[in-house]
């Protein structure tokens, strides 16, 4: 199954897990079931309207879904998918 | 023309000279260029004293700061000596010790839409050291204005990033990030904490790209993202590509010219907590002293649970904020209560999301556990 990978400012939400196994054939399914199991990261990456927030990043493999088919982008098994914050510390 | 190097410079330089990719012209190329540091904290520091000992013959330094003794846990250009100095003064002090062949400016203001361009148009490349939203966003839009390579890095507990955002050749930073996220998603260093040697790791990434950058050589890291996670020791590499929806670089861009960043972010541009959850809003830590002899008062605590043992106050409830929402049935609305937190930033947001569920008889302790640890029992740390 597909891997969600959790950056630091978002582990809070899932019990400090860095890497979140999903299921799911596309971004959209693997979002549905990251929600699932941990319902309050939800209203982190969606807005209330349940589209993905504008500053949120999605990478499957090396490339963003936006330059692929957004949340519909296909995703196969073992795939590595990187949720990728803004983050501002220096 | 390049300049010379003096027979000094030679015997300074010679490890670089024997690298072919540099050589004796790559080194004149040096002098002859120029690098704003934007901000001398954590990664700023690593920065600016790399480029200074590598020969760049013009730095910059932008921070309108003074040494705090919390900056040295990771801020290694400053010193146990100059806490309490400015910070330009003192990094400058630290790179003309290192390399007096070089001019070190120093620029002691807040980097703004106002003085940006003034301060940035005669430098070759532009370093983002800087530690909040609205600096970053104008930052970039300097170099997209004014065409110049934005060596990017930044950082946040055990996570750094690095890029080159440079829009004559690839993205830029709003291609990647077109919005910042809503105010209070993403804790500061100043909140969160951060790893003190992560600074050091992206601060001379950036350094590398810098030198990359200005000499001509490598494969700069522009149009890729470096995701780096020291817990994990994993460096992930993603590949960027320009937005044509980009406001700012886009082949539509409707932003012209710098605009206000505060507002566009919705947060300050600095990482200082004021402490404040605004007018009427506040108790101070002596009123609050005042009133806990008289009334009862419910205190409740939003910080992280490892928090408490720095420093807790007696009878406070402890209510992580990021639990708040879930947990709220555990109080009582009809409870007068103080929230409290490190420094008052995440009780000012505790404070939104309680008014938001009807509790009105709320107070915020401006400046936190440490503004009562300062002002009221000094027995405890600030931190």
């Amino acid at each position: 199954m597909p891997v969600l990978r959790i950056p630091t400012p978002l582990r809070v939400y899932t019990n400090g897990q860095s890497d979140v196994t999903v299921s799911g054939s596309n971004i959209s399914e693997a979002l549905s079931d990251l929600t699932n199991q941990y319902p309050t990261i939800k209203p982190h990456l969606f807005t209330d309207g349940g589209d993905l927030r504008p500053f949120v990043n999605l990478f499957v493999g090396e490339h963003n879904i936006k330059d692929l088919q957004g949340v519909n982008t296909p995703i196969k098994d073992g795939e590595k998918i990187m949720l990728i914050p803004s983050i501002a510390g220096g | 023309m390049l300049p010379e190097l003096s027979h000094e410079e030679i015997l300074r330089y010679s490890r670089h000279l024997l690298i072919p990719e540099v050589g004796l012209e790559g080194q004149r190329k040096l002098k002859n260029s120029s690098a704003l540091v934007i901000g001398t904290g954590g990664l700023g520091s690593p920065v600016a004293l790399y480029l200074a000992a590598a020969g760049i013959g013009r730095i910059g330094l932008v921070d309108y700061d003074v040494v705090d003794k919390s900056n040295l846990q990771r801020q290694v250009i400053h010193g146990t000596s100059t806490v309490g100095v400015l910070k330009v003064e003192s990094a400058r002090a630290k790179l003309t010790d290192l390399n007096p062949d070089i001019q070190v400016d120093v620029y002691n203001e807040p980097f703004t839409s106002e003085n940006a361009i003034r301060i940035a148009k005669d430098y070759d490349v532009l370093i983002d050291g800087t530690d909040n939203f609205p600096t970053r966003y104008l930052t970039n839009d300097v170099c997209v204005f004014l065409g110049k390579p934005n060596i990017y890095g930044s950082i946040f507990r055990f996570d750094g990033q690095l890029s080159v955002f440079y829009a004559k050749e690839g993205p830029c930073y709003r291609c990647l990030f077109p919005e910042p996220p809503p105010p209070g998603l993403v804790p500061s260093c100043a909140e969160g904490g951060v790893l003190g040697v992560l600074p050091g790791t992206i601060g001379t990434l950036q350094a590398t790209e810098a030198l990359k950058v200005l000499l001509g050589i490598g494969d700069p890291m522009i149009g890729r993202l470096l995701l780096y996670n020291a817990l994990d020791m994993s460096f992930d590499f993603v590949k960027l590509k320009k937005n044509p929806k980009c406001r700012v670089c886009g082949p539509n861009a409707d932003i012209k010219e710098l605009i206000d960043y505060e507002e566009f972010c919705g947060v300050p541009g600095h990482d200082h907590e004021d402490g404040s959850a605004g007018s009427g809003l506040d108790i101070t830590a002596p009123e609050l002293a005042e009133r806990v002899k008289v009334n009862h008062l419910k205190l409740l605590d939003v910080r992280e649970p490892h928090e408490l043992e720095i420093s807790a106050l007696p009878n406070a409830v402890n209510i992580p904020l990021g639990q708040l929402a879930s947990r709220l049935t555990e109080l009582d609305s009809a409870d007068d209560m103080v929230v409290f937190c490190k420094g008052g930033t995440r009780s000012a947001r505790a404070l939104e999301l309680l008014a938001s569920a009807g509790f009105k008889k709320v107070k915020n302790l401006k400046g936190g556990i440490n503004a009562w640890a300062k002002e009221v029992d000094t027995n405890l740390p600030v931190y």
